[in-house]
């Protein structure tokens, strides 16, 4: 509890905290699902699940972008990277996540040109700057970052730039959930809706969780506090019955999201039919490409890309840990032949990632304390390996 | 990547009105605020940037909680900012 004690608003924490166990029907067991990685970090960083009763679990969803690129995307990044006068650009996080054949930072050590830029932005600026090369962007994240890579596209083309592209690989948070609710490995109660991209998207995608699936979901904020009142009016809704989608993050979140925004994306990007998650396998419509009449900035279209499937270790247990089913703590490499210095799965390489949340904060062992104490530990029906 | 860091608008650049000059933890860099035309953002506005782009309008109350919110997270925050630095998108390539 030391992290939330530090904060100026702890004594707030603890009146919620008490509501929260007031509204909790005794023997009922409560699970709600967060798809946002500053959510993931936000609960590791300040313990809060010591702040919630035990019948209260919280669990992390496939919410942290670089968690969710296959490794198959990387080696053609880095295939694209290996072309001749090709400069290839991304984020930061990127350069760690582990391809079947190494990572960006592998593959720059051997050679290639591959750079951190902070924004698609910074890319196009390293391609006005290098006329005689091919810059690619590699495109990652969910709604919250493809509006910047559109609106970066559309200015490439108002400025006849002619040798830039992007590497798509954005994806689109909606088909996750429907595939994490269709799923039989999991029983949710409601979701803790994720703060950024709905920025962008706005709270009105999530209404067909509430009224087809009969879940309610609470748009966050990022503060500890933010994620306690999400928590009880979840169980507020549960206990008079309701499932609905509710905005605890309004400050910032508008319910028909950034119009500007969205208009930006649909123009230059639609849905591909499918795309692989890594974990979670292939999803209908869950990811953006480059339309048609933006074929000239698409790097898929200008380059034959191997196009290369590769199954994940087999020791990796991030498709469980993204879809919720296992807590970091429970994959069998967790914090041995897996750390954030030598990362198999990227839920590890991210700080977004919930197993590097969880090394970095040191919580697992306490977690596993806290576990083994509890007299009936509670058990998921989840088919998946348990250590 | 996915940190959204509070800035305030210093001033509108006159010959690229689509970027604006702002001051993130005493620092001055420019960025982009073509996703805000519905309700652009003047000098004294506190938005919430992301990869470059200021992605909503927020208020002061707000920027400082996001804030206390980044520094806590420490490293992550710091590399963050690092590469927001390092990012000129204002100069001419």
């Amino acid at each position: 509890m030391r992290f939330v004690d530090e904060y100026r608003d702890a004594e707030k924490a603890r009146a919620l905290s008490a509501k929260i166990a007031g509204l909790c029907e005794p023997g009922r067991q409560y699970k709600f699902m967060e798809v946002c990685g500053g959510h993931t970090h936000t609960i590791y960083k300040h313990g809060l699940e010591d702040y919630l009763p035990e019948s209260v679990t919280l669990v992390h969803g496939p919410g942290c972008p670089v968690c969710v690129i296959p490794m198959g995307r990387v080696d053609d990044a880095i295939a694209l990277a290996e072309q001749p006068d090709v400069i290839m650009t991304s984020f930061g996080d990127m350069m760690r996540v582990p391809g079947g054949r190494g990572s960006f930072f592998d593959s720059k050590a051997a050679g290639t040109d591959i750079r951190m830029v902070y924004s698609p932005l910074d890319a196009l600026k390293v391609a006005r700057q290098n006329p005689d090369k091919h810059v690619v962007f590699m495109a990652i994240g969910f709604e919250t970052t493809a509006p910047s890579t559109a609106m970066t596209v559309l200015r490439a083309e108002a400025e006849g730039i002619e040798n830039f592209s992007i590497f798509c690989n954005h994806v689109t948070i909606i088909p996750a959930i429907k595939a994490i609710l269709d799923s039989p490995d999991l029983r949710l109660d409601g979701f803790i809706g994720p703060g950024h991209v709905s920025t962008v998207i706005g709270c009105r995608p999530y209404e067909f969780i509430a009224s087809e699936h009969g879940k309610p979901l609470v748009t966050a904020g990022f503060e500890p506090l933010d994620i306690l009142q999400s928590v009880y009016m979840l169980l507020v809704q549960l206990a008079e019955g309701r499932s609905e989608v509710e905005n605890q993050y309004g400050r910032v979140v508008p319910w028909d999201g950034n119009q500007v925004a969205l208009k930006a994306v649909g123009e230059v990007m639609e849905l591909r039919p499918y795309f692989e998650w890594r974990g979670l396998g292939f999803i209908s419509h869950s990811a953006l490409r480059m339309r048609e009449k933006f074929a000239s900035f698409d790097a898929e279209r200008h380059f034959d890309l191997p196009g290369v499937r590769v199954a994940d270790p087999k020791a990796c247990q991030c498709g469980e840990v993204l879809k919720g089913v296992l807590k970091p703590w429970e994959c069998k490499v967790f914090g041995t032949a897996c750390t954030p210095e030598t990362p198999i799965g990227t839920c590890m390489v991210s700080s977004e990632g919930a197993c590097a949340a969880y090394y970095n904060f040191g919580r697992f062992s306490r977690e596993r304390v806290r576990q083994a104490s509890r007299p009936e530990p509670v058990t998921i029906e989840t088919g998946a390996r348990r250590e | 990547m996915c940190l959204g860091i509070p800035g305030e608008v210093i001033e509108i650049m006159p010959e690229q009105p689509d970027l604006a000059k702002v001051d993130v933890s005493g620092v001055k860099r420019a960025i982009n605020i073509g996703l805000l035309t519905d309700d652009p953002p003047g000098p004294g506005d506190w938005v919430l940037i992301h990869v470059g782009f200021a992605l909503s309008k927020i208020d002061e109350e707000e920027a400082r909680a996001a804030m206390e919110f980044l520094e806590g997270i420490g490293q992550a925050y710091e590399d963050e900012l690092e590469a927001l630095l390092s990012s000129k998108i204002d100069e001419k390539g």
